[in-house]
C-alpha cells in the first residue's frame, strides 16, 4: 500500500441544530470519529445509503464541511496541508490540488455561460493562467481528455446530454490538475449506458493525470467495478473497510451483506434473497445505543445495543467494525467471487462485449 | 408500438432517458400534454368488469374519470413532488376516494388507514395526519403506492418508482409491490431504466428506443437471449457484482434528440453491426422469434443462430 495522498484521524462533523434549550441543542453527528487514509493513485469507493454521512465526509475533505474535531492531512509530496487549519487565503491554492465532481450535471452547470467558460472558470479565479491564450490552451486541452468535441466549446450547456454534460463537468474540475477528486455520486443521474462511458472516461483519466479519487456512491455495483478500496459507512461511522475484491467476495459486517444482497440481480430466478435489511436508517440526531446498526441488524444481540464495537482488522488490509463477526464469519471456499451468474448470463455479458 | 397486459401480470418498459417510455404511458390515460397528437390508428382498450372502454373515445375530463385513478393508477419517481405539500396525506387519500368511489369520508377514511398499515407504514393512524415532507423517501413511496392503491384499480403505472430510493429501500418497495400484485391481481407497467429491477420484478419485458419497441418478450428470454443490438447493450453496460472483470461497455454515442429521429431502423446511428445500405434506409419489421418474444432488427435472424 502506497503511502495515503489524503487521510483522516478520528474526523468529526456535527452540526448543532437549531432549537432546544441553551446548552441541549440536539446535534446531527453527521461523520462522527471517521479515520480513513486515501493511498496514492487509488481509487477509494465510499459508500452507504442516503445519510450515512459519506458526502459531509467527502466535502471536509475539500473543506466544504465544517471539520468539528479530529485531523484532515493532504500530503503530495510536494506540498502537506493539515486540511482543518487551512487559513481563508490558503484554501484555493489547495483546491488547486482537491476538487470535486457533483452529481447533477443539470444543476452544476450555468446556463448562462458557454462550455469554454465554464471549463475556464477555475482558471480564472484561481489566477492560474497568464493570458487567455494560455487558459484557451489549457481548456483545450483538458477537453480533448475528456473526450469533448472542440466545435461544442462555443456552445451552451443546454445542448448536450446528460452524458456529455457530465464531461463538462470533469473537465471543469479537472482543468486546475488537481491530484485529488472527489466524486459525488458522479454517474447517479445518468442512464446505464451513459454511465459505463463516464465510469471508463474516470478510469483513463486517472491514468493520464495521475489521479487519486475518493468515489462516493450508494450503488455498490458501480463500486465493485471501478474502486480498488471499498469503505462502508452507516449512520457517520465507518462499518467496514477492505480492499474491493477481499470485501466483495467475504464481507464481514451484517451491513455490507445486506446492502449487496439488496441489488437487484440479473438472473431472474434468484429473486429471493437471504439478507432483507428491514426498515430505514434512523435519524443521526439520536443514533441508537452500542452498535449504531443494532436496531436493522439480522444478528443483533444484547450485547450490541450496549457495547459500541471499535473497527478491528479482520484481514490484509481489511477492518471492520462488529462485535459478532469473527463468530458468523463463514469463510467461502475457493475464495471468490462467491457466486458466479449462470452460463447464459455470462454468455450475454461475453457476447454484448464483441 | 403495440402491447396488451393481462390482470395480475407486471410489464417492464425500459429504455433510456428520451425512449418514449413515460410518454407512452401516460398516453394509457391521455395525460400526456395538449399539443400531443395520438396516431389515427391509435387504439387502447381497457378490460373492466362491465365491459371494454375504449380510452381514445374518452374527451371530457368526466369521462376520463374512468380511467384516471379510477381504473389506472399512477406512481412517480419522486413522491414529494407527487403529494401537495400543504396537505396531509390522510386529506389525499379521502378525498381521492370520495371522487372515485361513493365511500363515505368516515369510510374511506377506515380504507386510507387500512391501506396504508397494509404498505408496511407504521403507526398508519399518525401518518394519516401527517405532511409528505415529515415521511422519509422510502415512506413517502409507500405513501404513495397506498394511495395509488386504495381505488383497486386494474392497472397500476409505476414510472421509475424506486429510481429515486437507496437500493436497500428499492428491495422493500420490490418486495411489496410484489406481494400488493399477488393479492390485488392488478396488472403492472414498471417503468425503468434498470434492467436488473426487470428481473427481479417482471413478468414480461419491452425495450423501448426513440419511440420505439425494438423487442419484447418473457422477462428470462430477453435478458438471457437478447437479440436486438441495444438490448444487448444495455445489459453490457450494466455494471454486476457477479463478474466483477467484465468491462462495462457503454453503448456508443448518445440517444440522438427526438427531433433527428433517424431514417431506418432509429437504432443504427449507434449500432455496432448495422447491415451498410439497408439499416439506414428501411425500418426493420418484426421478426418473431417465439411466441411471445419478438424483435425489430434486420439482423434477426442471423442473430438467434450466433445465440
Amino acid at each position: 500500500m502506497s503511502a495515503p495522498l489524503i487521510a483522516t484521524r478520528k474526523l468529526s462533523v456535527h452540526y448543532p441544530l437549531r432549537g432546544g434549550i441553551i446548552g441541549q441543542r440536539p446535534i446531527v453527528r453527521a461523520v462522527d470519529s471517521v479515520s480513513i487514509s486515501v493511498p496514492k493513485g487509488s481509487f477509494f469507493g465510499l459508500v452507504g445509503e442516503s445519510g450515512s454521512g459519506k458526502t459531509t465526509f467527502g466535502r471536509a475533505l475539500l473543506r466544504a464541511a465544517p471539520i468539528s474535531a479530529g485531523d484532515v492531512v493532504y500530503d503530495d509530496g510536494e506540498v502537506r496541508y493539515e486540511v482543518g487549519r487551512i487559513q481563508a487565503k490558503e484554501l484555493k491554492s489547495y483546491r488547486t490540488r482537491a476538487q470535486m465532481i457533483f452529481q447533477d450535471p443539470y444543476a452544476a452547470l450555468s446556463p448562462r455561460m458557454t462550455v469554454r467558460d465554464i471549463i475556464a472558470e477555475p482558471l480564472e479565479v484561481m489566477g492560474l493562467t497568464e493570458s487567455r491564450e494560455q487558459t484557451d490552451l489549457q481548456v483545450r486541452e483538458i477537453a480533448a481528455k475528456c473526450r469533448l468535441n472542440l466545435e461544442h466549446l462555443r456552445r451552451f450547456p443546454h445542448a448536450f446530454s446528460g452524458g456529455q454534460r457530465q464531461r463538462i463537468s470533469i473537465a471543469r474540475t479537472l482543468v486546475a490538475r488537481p491530484r485529488f477528486v472527489v466524486a459525488d455520486e458522479a454517474v447517479a443521474a445518468l442512464d446505464v449506458s451513459i454511465q459505463a462511458d463516464v465510469l471508463n472516461l474516470l478510469q483513463a483519466l486517472q491514468q493520464e493525470l495521475g489521479l487519486t479519487y475518493l468515489f462516493i456512491s450508494h450503488d455498490l455495483s458501480v463500486v465493485a467495478h471501478i474502486c480498488d478500496h471499498v469503505a462502508v459507512m452507516y449512520l457517520g461511522q465507518v462499518m467496514e473497510s477492505a480492499p474491493t475484491r477481499e470485501l466483495f467476495a467475504a464481507p464481514r459486517h451484517p451491513y455490507t451483506k445486506a446492502l449487496m444482497s439488496a441489488i437487484p440481480s440479473l438472473d431472474p430466478d434468484r429473486r429471493d434473497r437471504a439478507q432483507k435489511l428491514e426498515g430505514e436508517i434512523p435519524s443521526p440526531t439520536d443514533p441508537p445505543s452500542g452498535c449504531k446498526f443494532h436496531t436493522r441488524c439480522p444478528v443483533a444481540t444484547e450485547q450490541c445495543r450496549r457495547e459500541e464495537p471499535r473497527l478491528t482488522r479482520a484481514g490484509e488490509d481489511h477492518e471492520v467494525a462488529c462485535l459478532r463477526w469473527e463468530e458468523l464469519f463463514e469463510p467461502t471456499p475457493g475464495g471468490l467471487p462467491a457466486h458466479r451468474p449462470p452460463p447464459e448470463i455470462r454468455g450475454v455479458r461475453e457476447a454484448g462485449n464483441t | 408500438m403495440s402491447f396488451s397486459l393481462e390482470a395480475g401480470e407486471v410489464m417492464g418498459l425500459v429504455g433510456e432517458s428520451g425512449s418514449g417510455k413515460s410518454v407512452s404511458a401516460r398516453s394509457l390515460m391521455k395525460l400526456n400534454a395538449k399539443n400531443a397528437v395520438y396516431g389515427a390508428d391509435t387504439k387502447i382498450t381497457l378490460h373492466l368488469d362491465d365491459g371494454p372502454v375504449d380510452v381514445m373515445a374518452l374527451e371530457t375530463a368526466r369521462d376520463m374519470k374512468i380511467v384516471r385513478g379510477g381504473a389506472i393508477s399512477m406512481i412517480f419517481q419522486e413522491p414529494m413532488a407527487s403529494f401537495a405539500p400543504a396537505i396531509t396525506i390522510g386529506s389525499q387519500m379521502v378525498e381521492q376516494l370520495q371522487i372515485h368511489t361513493d365511500m363515505t369520508r368516515k369510510k374511506a377514511r377506515e380504507v386510507s388507514i387500512a391501506m396504508l398499515d397494509r404498505v408496511g407504514i407504521s403507526d398508519p393512524a399518525k401518518r394519516f395526519t401527517q405532511y409528505a415532507f415529515e415521511l422519509s423517501g422510502g415512506m413517502r413511496q409507500r405513501a404513495m403506492i397506498a394511495m395509488a392503491l386504495s381505488t383497486r384499480p386494474k392497472l397500476l403505472i409505476a414510472d421509475e418508482p424506486t429510481t429515486a430510493l437507496d437500493v436497500t429501500i428499492q428491495a422493500q418497495v420490490l418486495d411489496l409491490m410484489k406481494d400488493l400484485v399477488a393479492e390485488f391481481g392488478m396488472g403492472i407497467i414498471f417503468i425503468t431504466h434498470d434492467l436488473g429491477v426487470i428481473a427481479q420484478i417482471a413478468d414480461t419485458v419491452a425495450v423501448m428506443y426513440l419511440g420505439r419497441l425494438v423487442e419484447q418478450g418473457p422477462v428470462r428470454e430477453v435478458i438471457r437471449n437478447p437479440v436486438h443490438p441495444y438490448t444487448k447493450g444495455l445489459l453490457a453496460a450494466l455494471p454486476q457484482l457477479d463478474d466483477l472483470d467484465a468491462e462495462l461497455v457503454p453503448v456508443a454515442g448518445d440517444i440522438p434528440s427526438p427531433l433527428e429521429r433517424p431514417a431506418g431502423c432509429v437504432f443504427h446511428t449507434r449500432c455496432g453491426v448495422a447491415i451498410d445500405g439497408v439499416c439506414q434506409r428501411v425500418v426493420p419489421l418484426f421478426t418473431q422469434l417465439s411466441d411471445d418474444h419478438r424483435v425489430s432488427c434486420h439482423r434477426a435472424s442471423e442473430q438467434q443462430v450466433v445465440v
